[in-house]
């Protein structure tokens, strides 16, 4: 039998949720003796490869690039995670939509500074109307939430996940916490 | 004229490109790095109730929370008017202390520590944390225990290690226990251990970086950091310090208050990440850094023994205010053996266990600025509110920031060293990343990721045409 494939990718999040994958210490090991890590913070790749069996995903969906990325990924895995409350709900991201791109924009580069204001593009990945969450654009198999999940729900899953079950984490953890 | 484009930079803390520009003859003519993410925090807190905005503000940032937690949290008592109990200052420290520990061990060794170890010119397909751990099971796990060090200490305190809700505005939600003291305190040893081994191997095998060490953003600029009255470093609450490169002082024990009469923030089109600057020096001669090499310019001294005797051997080696930053790898280590004995010397404190820990109020001022040292340098958070303690405005400035202009130059100046014509060697970009990487940049912190993504470079002619394309 060959092993399965993990990837972890990042949107719009703040990294915490990748941090609490990180802290899983020690496990970490023990799931790379058991699937090989083809994308994420700890292996090189050429680029995100075909045939990926778990996908964990941080972040809301927010810029062109992340809108891309994640139909990218979603064509290329069977089972796609969201993890934490941002890929989840669009969370702390999300807080953009009531008043959308142009009123950040305008706050952060042309109102609070000194000089050069000017909008920045188009060099950089062009803002989506609003930051949703990853199941808005393509399906998700599996939720995880909290901000982020514990180290202890993340193996869970992914050891789950690795033993060929769908994990049921509806009540593992909960929004915020 | 044709351009290189490295999309994305590959094991920093973000989403990020860059581009280098080259001329007719294939010689550098410019670089630039792209910061790519934003989400505009200082929109959306506008008309939150301010008590709201530390827990938000964490929120930033999954790596540096706690140094977001205690800016914001200082910017709230100014605008309650209180001082917060003695307990909740040391108690605030010592937080910040693990949180730097675990911060830096992410940078060095996860992030870092393949390039070091294995080479810069290494294979990429093993050039990472988990081609360390074959290569030097002592580096990796040394490197794991001691990030473990650092998280542990922040759940013991607040309950949880990645935004812990512990630190509120004024002071903390709850006391120590005497229990989760000695825990930590019967960590501290081999946690000790662990950096003095890591530095023995970083001081015995640094004469083989000399030619990364002597291009990587190897140019005097000012320094900015925080330090005590004493000349001790002052993460967590000391007063700001700003020297040029030859060590006079600038501004000392500044309040960071009216920052905005001496710091400038500009707008690079190519990026979301914002520029600042000295504003006496000017756009964009008034570059700065801050972070470790930063603070260990700033600083007379650590203030533990141990560290301090480092420091010396460190001064001794590299000059009084070294000026590459290949050498915040040095520094970082230097401070995660500070932090270590000055967690153990916080606790320590007959006082600790108070249980007074937390001043209570209702708004008071109309504004409030806050300052904390984070892993990667200085960080403000400056908030206005209205008569209920809603915020109106905010303005945040970032440690990623300060070192924007520092960065690009350093980015500049390595693609000159090592980027020439057509031919594109793999160790070059990797280099040219790697200047990057010393400065631990925390691109969620201005917006993060720990990333090893893929890596896709073409070098086209004026025309279009692909001279040379590389990926991993």
């Amino acid at each position: 039998m060959t092993k399965a494939s993990l990837a972890t990718v990042w949107l719009d999040g703040c990294s915490g949720c990748h941090m609490s994958f990180l802290d899983m210490d020690g496990r970490l090991l023990d799931i790379a003796g058991r699937a090989n890590i083809v994308y994420s913070p700890l292996v090189d790749v050429k680029e995100f490869p075909q045939n990926v069996d778990v996908t964990l995903v941080e972040g809301a969906v927010s810029s062109e690039d992340d809108l891309e990325k994640i139909k990218m990924v979603r064509s290329r895995t069977k089972i796609l995670v969201s993890l934490g409350d941002c890929a989840v709900t669009s969370n702390v991201p999300g807080m953009r939509n009531p008043y959308g791109p142009a009123q950040l924009l305008q706050r952060a580069y042309i109102e609070n500074v000194t000089i050069n204001a000017q909008l920045p593009g188009p060099l950089v990945p062009k803002l989506l109307a609003q930051s949703r969450p990853v199941h808005k654009y393509v399906d998700v198999d599996v939720f995880l939430p909290g901000c982020p999940p514990t180290a202890d729900q993340i193996f869970w899953v992914v050891d789950e996940l690795l033993a060929g079950r769908i994990p049921d984490t509806t009540t593992m953890s909960r929004f915020g916490t | 004229m044709s351009e290189i484009i490295i999309d994305p930079v590959t094991r920093i803390e973000g989403h990020s490109r860059i581009s280098i520009q080259l001329d007719d003859r294939g010689q550098v003519v410019d670089a630039h790095f792209h910061v790519t993410q934003f989400r505009g925090f200082e929109r959306i807190s506008q008309g939150r109730p301010f008590h709201e905005m530390p827990a938000l503000m964490a929120r930033i940032c999954g790596i540096c929370p706690v140094s977001h937690l205690i800016a914001s949290a200082k910017a709230c008592e100014e605008v309650m008017g209180v001082s917060i109990p003695p307990v909740a200052v040391r108690l605030r420290r010592v937080m910040n202390l693990a949180q730097i520990v675990q911060s830096h061990a992410l940078s060095f060794f996860h992030l870092s520590s393949p390039d070091l170890l294995l080479g810069f010119d290494a294979d990429p397909a093993g050039r990472n944390f988990l081609g360390v751990a074959e290569a030097a099971p002592q580096l990796a796990l040394d490197g794991v225990a001691i990030r473990k060090f650092g998280q542990q200490i922040i759940e013991r305190l607040g309950g949880k290690r990645i935004h812990p809700g512990w630190i509120v505005p004024g002071g903390v939600s709850h006391p120590l226990e005497a229990e989760q003291r000695d825990e930590i305190l019967a960590g501290i040893p081999e946690a000790l251990e662990r950096v003095r081994r890591t530095l023995s191997w970083y001081k015995a095998n640094v004469a083989g970086w000399a030619d990364e060490a002597a291009v990587f953003a190897n140019f005097p600029t000012l320094y900015m950091g925080l330090v005590h009255d004493d000349g001790n470093i002052g993460y967590t609450d000391g007063d700001m310090r700003v020297i040029d490169g030859t060590g006079k002082i600038l501004a000392d024990h500044r309040d960071p208050k009216p920052y905005w009469d001496y710091l400038g923030e500009s707008v690079e089109p190519w990026s979301y990440l914002k520029s600042t600057y000295w504003k006496d020096l000017g756009y964009p001669e008034g570059l700065y850094r801050v972070g470790p090499l930063a603070r260990l310019n700033v600083i007379d001294q650590f203030g533990t023994a141990e560290a301090d005797d480092e420091l010396g051997q460190y001064r001794d080696r590299l000059g009084r205010y070294p000026a590459s930053s290949f050498y915040y790898h040095h520094a970082r280590l230097l401070e995660m053996l500070d932090c270590i004995h000055s967690i153990a010397a916080n606790l320590s404190d007959p006082g600790i266990l108070d249980k007074r820990v937390r001043a209570v109020a209702e708004p008071n001022r109309s504004e409030g600025v806050g300052v904390s040292e984070a892993p990667r340098g200085t960080l403000l958070h400056h908030y206005r509110v209205d008569e209920n303690g809603q915020v109106e405005w905010a303005n945040l400035i970032i440690a990623t920031g300060h070192n924007n202009l520092a960065m690009n130059r350093g980015v500049l100046e390595v693609a000159r060293k090592y980027v020439h014509g057509t031919q594109i060697p793999e160790g070059m970009l990797n280099r040219v990343e790697a200047v990057i990487r010393c400065f631990d940049p925390c691109l969620s912190c201005s917006t993060h990721a720990i990333g090893e993504m893929p890596l896709k470079l073409q070098l086209l002619a004026a025309d279009g045409q692909i001279l040379d394309e590389l990926a991993r």
